[in-house]
C-alpha cells in the first residue's frame, strides 16, 4: 500500500479541536465540549490506526512535505512530517493513551468550572506532542518540544488560583527552559556544521563519520547538549525537580503529560538522534550514567513519600532513568519498548490513583487511605495489574521491557555490570515502593477519619471542590464526603483498557520482535537482526536466564518486603524510620535537593536580581540618572524662579546688570 | 568749537542719572521721568555726532525718538493713572503681582 497522504491530519485534528473548544467552549454545553474534544482526538487515533495498518516497513521512512517555511540560502526548514517505525510507535502510543485519558478526563473533570479550558488544553497538548514525534526536522521537533512545555505549564497551573499550583507550573517551565537552552544550542551547532536540520539529510551526512574516540568533538558536544535538553524535558538528574511538583495539576494531566507521553519526549529525541550519539561515545556514556543514577536516586526517594501521586511521580523519574540507561548503552529499541509499556502501566497507575483520589474525596495522603479494596474493587484490580507490571513480575508488560533493558545494560558493548547491578537494585526498590503503595491504599482498614462513618453522600460539587484543592483540603474534603466509593464507568473504562494493554503490551517484544521492527531505524545496515539474536551462543543465553532470574527475584523480594512491613507488621516501618533517623529524614525530604537548589541557584539569583540588578542597576543607575537630572533641573529652576520677583526695580536692576556686563565685555575684549 | 567728547561725557552723565533714578526711585512717576532722561541723554549724543559729521540722519533720528517718547508718555501716564486707581499707590515695590 502506498503511504498514507493524510499523515499531516493527525496533528492538525487535535489542534482544530483545541481551537474550537478554546474559542467557543465558554458558551457551549459540557456535552458539546466533550463531543468535540473526543471526536478530534479519537479521529487522530483512528487515523493513526489506519496508517499503522497500511504501514509497511518496505516503504518507510515516508516523508510528507506540507509547506515551505524557512528558506534562507542553502538552509531549508519546511513543515514536513516523517513516518518511520519509531515515529509510528510513538504516534500510536500518544494517540492511543491520549484518547483513553481524554475519555477518563470527561468523568474526572466534569464538575470543574474550567472544563472547556481543560479539554482545549488537552487537545492542544496532543497537537504539539504529535508534531514532536512526527517532525521531519529538528526545528519542527523543537516547536512540538516547546509546545508540550507550554501545554504542560498551562495544565500544571490549571487551578491557578491555588498558589502552589501556579508556582509548580512556573517551576516546570523555568527548569525546562534550562534544558531547552541546551537543545537550542545543539541545533545551532548542527546548523553551523552541517547546514541542515532535516533528519534524512543530516543523518546521511553524519553516517560516514567515524566515532569520536578522544571524547571531545563536535558530535560529543552536540550529543551532550541534546542530553541537557532531554534531561530537562524527561526529568533526569539534575533537572528532575519540576516533575514531582507538577503533580499539582489534575490527575489526568499527570497521567498523560507527566507519565505517559511528554516526559518521554527526551527518550524519543535521544533515540531519534541515535546517529549522533552512536558517534559520540562520551555523550552516550553520560546518557547511561545520568539515566542509571536517576533511576536509583528517584526510586529511593519514592520509598518515603506519603502522597500517592508523589510516589508515582518519583517512580516515573526512576523509570525514565531506565529508558536513558537503555539509550546510553546503545539499546535504543529497548528504551523505546520500555517507553511504550511504561506509557501503558504508568498512565494506568496515575489514572487509578486519580480514581482513588476521586473516591476518597480529594485525599492524596496514603496514610489516610487503606482498606479501599472493598470500596473500589475495579480500581483495586486494575491498579494491582499496573503494580505487577511496573514491579517486573513475569508475564506482564513491565517485565519484558525492563528485563530487556537490564540484559542490554549487561551485555551490550557499551554496557557494564555496574549498570545492571544498579538497575536490579532499582527494580527491587521499585517493587517495594509500589507494593507499599498498594498495601497502604487498598488493604487494612480505612483510616480516612470521621467521614468514613457518616455514610451520607454529598453533592457532586463537593468532590470537585475537594479534588480541586487536593491535599490542602484534608479536613474539609473529608467531613463532607462520605465513605469512599467506586468511580463512574467513564473513568473505569479507560482503566480497564490500559490494564489489558499493561498485561499484553509486553508480548510484542518476545523474541526480539519489537527490536526487529525498529531495526531499520536504529540499525540501517543490519537486515537480519532477528536471525543474529536467535543464533547467539548458549553461554550468553545461560547468562541471560540467570540475570532474568535475579531480576525476578528482586521483584518478588521487593513485594515480600512491602508485604512484611505494610501488611503483616504495620508497626515496623515507623520503628525502622526512627532507627534510621537522619537517613530517613533525608529521604523523606527528597535529599533536600530542592533546598540545595534554593541555596545554590535560586537564592543567589534572587538576591543578585534584587540587590544588584534591581536596587543597584535599575534603581541606582537608570532610575537615578533620570531622577537626578530631573531633580537638578528642578533645583536650578527653583533658584532662577526667584529672579521673577514681580518687583519692577529688581527687573530694572537685572537689565542694568546685563547691560553693564555687555559693556564690560566689549571694553575688555577691545571691541570698538 | 566745543569738542565732541564734552557732549559725550555730558550725554553719559545724563544717561547714568537716568539709570540711577530708574533703579533707586520708588515713585513710578519719577521712574518715568528717569526713562525720559535716559532717552534725552542718548538724543544729546545723536545730535553731537550729527554736528560733528555734518550728517542730518542723527538729527532726524532724534525726532523719531522724541515722537516715540511722546507716545510712550501718553500711554505710560494712562497706565499710571489706571494703576493708581486700582492700587491707590504709586510705589512700584507694592505693584508686584506679576511674578511666578
Amino acid at each position: 500500500m502506498t503511504p498514507n497522504p493524510y499523515l499531516w491530519l493527525i496533528p492538525i485534528l487535535p489542534l482544530a479541536g483545541a481551537a474550537i473548544n478554546g474559542f467557543f467552549g465558554r458558551q457551549s454545553s459540557k456535552k458539546a465540549i466533550s463531543a468535540i474534544a473526543l471526536a478530534f482526538c479519537g479521529g487522530a487515533f483512528l487515523l493513526a490506526l489506519w496508517i499503522a495498518i497500511g504501514f509497511s516497513s518496505a516503504s518507510a521512512p515516508y516523508y510528507f512535505d506540507l509547506a515551505h517555511w524557512l528558506r534562507s540560502g542553502d538552509f531549508h526548514v519546511d513543515f514536513s512530517f516523517y513516518l518511520d517505525q519509531l515515529s509510528l510507535v510513538m504516534m500510536l502510543v500518544v494517540t492511543g493513551v491520549g484518547f483513553l485519558i481524554h475519555i477518563y478526563s470527561v468523568g474526572y473533570m466534569w464538575d470543574d468550572d474550567g472544563y472547556y479550558r481543560f479539554m482545549a488544553y488537552l487537545n492542544l497538548f496532543m497537537f504539539f506532542m504529535l508534531t514532536l514525534v512526527l517532525a521531519k526536522n529538528y526545528l519542527m521537533m523543537f516547536i512540538g518540544w516547546e509546545g508540550v512545555g507550554l501545554a504542560s505549564y498551562l495544565l500544571i497551573g490549571f487551578w491557578f488560583t491555588k498558589d502552589s499550583a501556579a508556582s509548580a507550573g512556573k517551576k516546570a517551565f523555568i527548569v525546562n527552559r534550562i534544558g531547552d537552552f541546551g537543545f537550542l544550542i545543539a541545533l545551532f551547532l548542527l546548523i553551523q556544521r552541517f547546514g541542515t536540520l532535516d533528519f534524512p539529510t543530516l543523518f546521511a551526512k553524519i553516517q560516514p563519520m567515524s566515532p569520536e574516540t578522544a571524547g571531545t568533538g563536535l558530535l560529543t558536544a552536540i550529543g551532550l547538549l541534546l542530553m541537557v535538553g532531554a534531561a530537562g524535558k524527561s526529568a533526569q538528574l539534575p533537572l528532575y525537580v519540576w516533575l514531582p511538583d507538577a503533580m499539582e495539576g489534575p490527575t489526568p494531566v499527570s497521567a498523560l503529560i507527566h507519565a505517559a507521553t511528554m516526559v518521554t519526549a527526551g527518550v524519543y529525541m535521544v533515540s531519534r538522534s541515535h546517529m549522533i550519539f552512536e558517534r559520540a561515545p562520551t555523550a552516550l556514556t553520560v546518557v547511561a550514567i545520568v539515566g542509571t543514577l536517576t533511576a536509583l536516586f528517584a526510586a529511593t526517594i519514592g520509598i518515603a513519600q506519603t502522597d500517592i501521586k508523589k510516589v508515582l511521580a518519583y517512580s516515573t523519574v526512576s523509570q525514565l532513568g531506565y529508558m536513558f540507561m537503555a539509550c546510553g548503552v546503545g539499546a535504543f529499541s529497548a528504551g523505546i519498548f520500555h517507553l511504550m509499556t511504561h506509557a501503558f502501566f504508568k498512565g494506568l497507575l496515575f489514572l487509578a490513583a486519580g480514581s482513588v483520589i476521586h473516591g476518597v474525596g480529594g485525599e492524596q495522603d496514603m496514610r489516610k487511605m487503606g482498606g479501599l479494596r472493598t470500596y473500589m474493587p475495579v480500581t483495586f484490580v486494575v491498579m494491582g495489574i499496573a503494580t505487577l507490571a511496573i514491579a517486573g513480575i513475569p508475564g506482564l508488560a513491565g517485565f519484558f521491557s525492563k528485563d530487556e533493558i537490564l540484559w542490554q545494560a549487561y551485555s551490550s558493548p557499551n554496557g557494564s555490570w555496574v549498570y545492571w547491578l544498579i538497575g536490579v537494585i532499582t527494580a527491587f526498590i521499585t517493587s517495594f515502593y509500589m507494593f507499599r503503595l498498594m498495601y497502604m491504599t487498598f488493604s487494612g482498614d480505612y483510616r480516612g477519619g470521621p467521614g468514613a462513618h457518616d455514610g451520607a453522600h454529598q453533592s457532586a460539587d463537593a468532590h470537585a471542590l475537594a479534588d480541586k484543592y487536593g491535599q490542602d483540603s484534608h479536613a474539609s474534603g473529608h467531613s463532607g464526603h462520605g465513605e469512599p466509593h467506586e468511580s463512574a464507568w467513564v473513568m473505569l473504562g479507560p482503566l480497564v483498557v490500559l490494564a489489558f494493554l499493561s498485561v499484553v503490551g509486553g508480548y510484542v517484544g518476545i523474541g526480539g520482535r519489537f527490536e526487529h521492527f525498529l531495526a531499520p531505524v536504529f540499525d540501517p545496515g543490519l537486515s537480519g537482526g532477528l536471525g543474529q539474536k536467535a543464533g547467539g551462543e548458549t553461554a550468553g543465553q545461560l547468562t541471560e536466564r540467570l540475570l532474568m532470574g535475579i531480576s525476578i527475584l528482586a521483584a518478588f523480594s521487593g513485594w515480600f518486603l512491602a508485604w512484611l512491613l505494610y501488611s503483616n507488621k504495620p508497626q515496623l516501618p515507623a520503628q525502622i524510620a526512627e532507627r534510621l533517623g537522619g537517613l530517613y529524614k533525608a529521604v523523606a525530604n527528597k535529599y533536600y535537593v530542592d533546598e540545595l537548589y534554593a541555596v545554590l541557584f535560586v537564592k543567589p539569583l534572587l538576591n543578585g536580581s534584587t540587590d544588584i540588578l534591581w536596587h543597584g542597576v535599575d534603581q541606582g543607575v537608570i532610575d537615578a540618572a533620570v531622577n537626578n537630572s530631573a531633580d537638578a533641573a528642578r533645583d536650578v529652576s527653583d533658584n532662577l524662579r526667584h529672579m521673577q520677583s514681580g518687583n519692577l526695580r529688581s527687573y530694572a536692576g537685572w537689565v542694568a546688570a546685563g547691560g553693564a556686563i555687555v559693556i564690560a565685555y566689549m571694553v575688555w575684549m577691545g571691541v570698538r | 568749537m566745543v569738542p565732541v567728547s564734552y557732549y559725550l561725557v555730558l550725554s553719559g552723565i545724563l544717561f547714568m542719572c537716568g539709570v540711577l533714578g530708574f533703579l533707586l526711585k520708588r515713585n513710578i512717576i519719577t521712574i518715568f521721568m528717569s526713562i525720559e532722561l535716559m532717552l534725552n541723554g542718548v538724543n544729546l549724543s545723536f545730535v553731537a555726532f550729527a554736528a560733528q559729521w555734518h550728517a542730518l540722519s542723527g538729527q532726524v533720528f532724534v525726532f523719531f525718538v522724541m515722537v516715540v517718547a511722546a507716545a510712550e508718555a501718553a500711554v505710560g501716564l494712562a497706565i499710571i493713572i489706571a494703576v493708581y486707581r486700582t492700587r491707590e499707590t504709586l510705589n512700584v515695590d507694592q505693584v508686584n503681582l506679576l511674578k511666578l
